[in-house]
């Protein structure tokens, strides 16, 4: 590809040979020239945090090439058979053709173990990577406009990845995955009137019936796929149609983008990291094991293993159903209102809403209808971040709980013990988070504000003429303070009468949460003060 | 072996008549009959290794258990309110708490723990023969059952029915209620493994031989020690413990690696 752009088609042949040829060639008949030029200068800031949604696509590429050779084994059927493969433990065992199959992909396909577990590992890596993706996009604020959208078709996608994870995980039919699906059949029936006709539309009948590993595959294979690799286009068109936004720094603005064009180093660089994602996805399952079929022998709907788990993203639901006190459920009018499911599945949901509309729940608030291309560091944002940090805590504490007997068993702790400290963790954590994560942020502003004002101390001591002592102060050089002055302030809206001479209620909400955020604030250094405070080196 | 047959009492008469006693003696036959056959049944393992045992092991067992065990099951094993009753519990039980040192126990806790065996394997055999001639039991198993070259498939199977609940589908153990848990069956030994079914030890129920035979017990240690025997075929197993170890993995090593090669590819060149 480099070589393409390095040659300006001209009308007439120069010399070149082979390559210029063909260059010419393919760009008379499709201008692709306009299009490498517009892509090839495209400019990319270089940091650590940005790759991570390559990360996330690189391990879809991955998917998708393991995951076709699987499906040319894999057969989606519940028919039984007995087993009559190379694995004795499982030899003349009664199973569907599902796990038979994934059993000869194990043992007796060529490289199909190691396919599975490829597709496996970067199936865990894909979903958290996006995971870590979102996380640098929110504490960074880089959803902040114009870039809404992307955000919302980003966790879309993040959704969209661990149906992808879940129903493949089902599709064995082993009874790990039995289990979770039962689980799931649990979930949906417990949603009063409706929950049993769903469940029977979805199992074909009564759970598990002999048509849900089929009617997985599709979705697995051919509907998720689609919308995914669809979602992705359009959210690395937004990429380039909003241009990269880049940390703050000397010289960097909201008006253009610091780094390296695409082409060659950057296309060079990104194009090797993706040997490096499939190596190190490759290392992982050349060396570990992951979902041991094997182990866990077909579906019976009578055992259920010790430490039966979703795959980990999964885990923050199964956690919450753990968490949840028992006893919460009543018959009424006829129907059962299982509390203890209808809880955790609308508490859940709540969350995935609040994510998902955080932008613009954020963007009502301060009122900012600027573009912002220069991301805000961290704890610039201390209200953001510190709702972050809670949020983050609220999900480890769901995640930890599924994982509740393991811990137990492993650091010597009663099951209650561990239920009951997550519980409080799930509910007093975000409290503690917010406001310890909040405190930090101000006093590192405060910190910062110090330095530009007054510079970092150099623990030298000089006594001046006049006998007096003074610290020498070394001040911060002018890169540096730009960092640490450049930040959007916000201050609270003040409620202000509408054309009626009227005070809204949506206002007042409004100019509450507004006073919830930037009550709290560190003012940048200003010019001015700056100035005051020149020659002032004590 | 079962008991004698001669229980009827009392002379009997020259009168042509059937003794009054004739019908109690009958019924008492029966039952005897039957009572006897049952017992046959059920404990023939347990009564044949009581008569193997001399009594001079039984003595030295009896020395051990006043010095050793007496405190918390009482002198005469009939226990006390620190310790349950060991009338009955058979020589199989002996071995195992005390052959996987779990007995003596080091403290009260939720459950008596594994820890180094306090006793020799001559110890432990007196031990055993003494607990079982206060009362038939379940005995120590044949070594036929013991050699793992039964049916895994079989032994896989009812290993999930039956145990993989608390011990999980690999035995690698799983967590009970209150601090109590299901440990790994990682390097337990055949013999244990047969007894702990058998007697139900700490937590564990009871699978006695009407329930699980032996057979399928030797199908069951046969499949624990394939697995034992047998490394993953997908490479280093985390531990078996499923999704929570592979996830955990996954975050630290796998994204820590690809992180640490983000920074690294992004580094500015000195």
């Amino acid at each position: 590809m480099s070589t393409t752009t390095n040659m300006t088609p001209a009308e007439t042949k120069k010399s070149g040979g082979f390559t210029s040829a063909a260059a010419n060639y393919l760009d008379e008949r499709t201008s692709i020239s306009t299009a490498v030029k517009e892509l090839g200068r495209k400019i990319f800031p270089d940091h650590w945090s940005f790759l991570l949604g390559e990360v996330a696509l690189y391990s879809f590429v991955i998917i998708l090439i393991s995951g076709s050779f699987l499906t040319f084994f894999f057969q989606a059927s519940m028919a039984e058979v007995h087993y009559d493969g190379s694995y004795v433990p499982l030899k003349g065992v009664e199973m569907s053709v599902a796990m038979a199959s994934s059993l000869d992909i194990s043992f007796d396909v060529r490289g199909g173990l190691l396919m599975r577990q490829v597709h496996h590992w970067a199936a865990l890596l894909f979903v958290a990577s996006i995971g870590l993706h979102m996380l640098r996009i929110y504490f960074t604020g880089a959803f902040r406009k114009p870039r809404e959208l992307n955000w919302v078709i980003g966790f879309v996608l993040f959704i969209l990845a661990m149906a992808e994870g879940f129903t493949g995980y089902s599709l064995p039919d082993d009874l790990l995955s039995g289990n979770g699906l039962r689980i799931i059949d649990g979930m949906v029936k417990g949603i009063p009137v409706v929950g049993t006709w769903i469940s029977f539309l979805l199992f074909g009948g009564e759970f598990p019936g002999t048509d849900i590993v089929g009617r997985l595959y599709s979705l697995h294979i051919l509907l998720l796929p689609a919308i995914i690799v669809a979602l992705i286009a359009l959210h690395l068109l937004f990429v380039v149609v909003h241009k990269h936004t880049q940390y703050p720094g000397a010289g960097r603005t909201n008006n253009n983008v610091v780094g390296y064009p695409i082409l060659p180093v950057y296309a060079a660089k990104a194009g090797g990291f993706f040997f490096i994602v499939f190596g190190v996805v490759m290392l992982l399952a050349s060396f570990f094991t992951i979902n041991p079929i094997w182990n866990y022998g077909p579906y019976d709907p009578s055992p259920v293993s010790a430490g039966t788990q979703p795959d980990w993203y999964i885990g923050f639901a199964d956690g919450a159903l753990r968490l949840i006190p028992p006893g919460l459920e009543w018959v009424w009018f006829g129907h059962t209102w299982s509390f203890n499911i209808l809880i955790p599945l609308v508490g859940l949901g709540l969350f995935i809403g609040v994510v998902l509309s955080y932008p613009f729940l954020e963007a009502w608030v301060t009122g900012d209808k600027r573009e912002h291309h220069v991301l805000d560091r961290p704890r610039n944002a201390p209200t953001r971040t510190a709702i972050g940090a809670a949020g983050v805590t609220f999900y480890a504490g769901l995640w930890a709980a599924a994982s509740s007997d393991i811990i137990a068993t492993h650091f010597k702790l009663t099951m209650e013990g561990v239920i009951h400290t997550l519980q409080a963790v799930v509910i007093l954590g975000p409290f503690i988070a917010y406001f310890i994560t909040k405190r930090v942020c101000l006093a590192l502003m405060k910190k910062d504000r110090e330095i530009v004002l007054h510079g970092y101390e150099t623990g030298r001591i000089v006594r001046l003429p006049g006998g007096e002592y003074i610290e020498v102060h070394q001040p911060v050089d002018e890169y540096e303070r730009w960092k640490l002055v450049s930040y959007s302030d916000y201050k609270p809206l003040a409620l202000t009468p509408n054309a009626k001479g009227k005070i809204s209620p949506v206002q007042r909400v409004r100019a509450g949460l507004s006073r919830w955020f930037f009550e709290d604030r560190i003012a940048p250094v200003g010019s001015k003060e700056l100035e005051e405070s020149h020659g002032d080196h004590h | 072996m079962p008991r004698t047959k001669k229980p009827t009492h009392g002379p009997s008469r020259r009168s042509g008549r059937r003794s009054p006693l004739a019908s109690v003696a009958l019924i008492a036959i029966g039952l005897l009959f039957t009572g006897g056959a049952y017992a046959a049944f059920s404990t023939t393992t347990a009564s044949a290794a009581t008569d193997t045992a001399s009594q001079q092991t039984v003595a030295e067992g009896e020395k051990l258990f006043a010095a050793n065990c007496a405190t918390c099951h009482g002198l005469s094993a009939d226990g006390t309110t620190t310790g349950p009753s060991l009338i009955g519990v058979g020589a199989a039980s002996v071995d195992f708490q005390v052959g996987t040192g779990r007995m003596p126990m080091q403290m009260n806790g939720p459950q008596a723990e594994v820890k180094p065996v306090q006793f020799t394997e001559e110890q432990t055999a007196a031990l055993a023969a003494y607990v079982a001639s206060l009362a038939p039991g379940p005995a120590i198993p044949d070594a036929e059952y013991l050699d793992a070259e039964g049916d895994a498939a079989s032994g896989a199977e009812l290993f999930r029915i039956n145990c993989a609940m608390c011990h999980n589908v690999a035995g690698a153990g799983g967590a009970l209620t209150e601090g109590k848990y299901a440990p790994s069956l990682d390097g337990v030994t055949p013999q244990h493994i047969f007894e702990a079914m058998l007697t139900g030890p700490q937590n564990m129920p009871v699978f006695n031989d009407m329930n699980i035979s032996p057979e399928d017990k030797r199908d069951i240690i046969t499949y624990l020690k394939y697995v034992e025997n047998n490394p993953s075929p997908g490479g280093f197993a985390l531990g078996s413990l499923g999704p929570v170890s592979e996830g955990l993995f996954l975050w630290i090593f796998g994204l820590g690696a690809i992180v640490a090669l983000t920074v690294w590819i992004t580094a500015k060149s000195n």
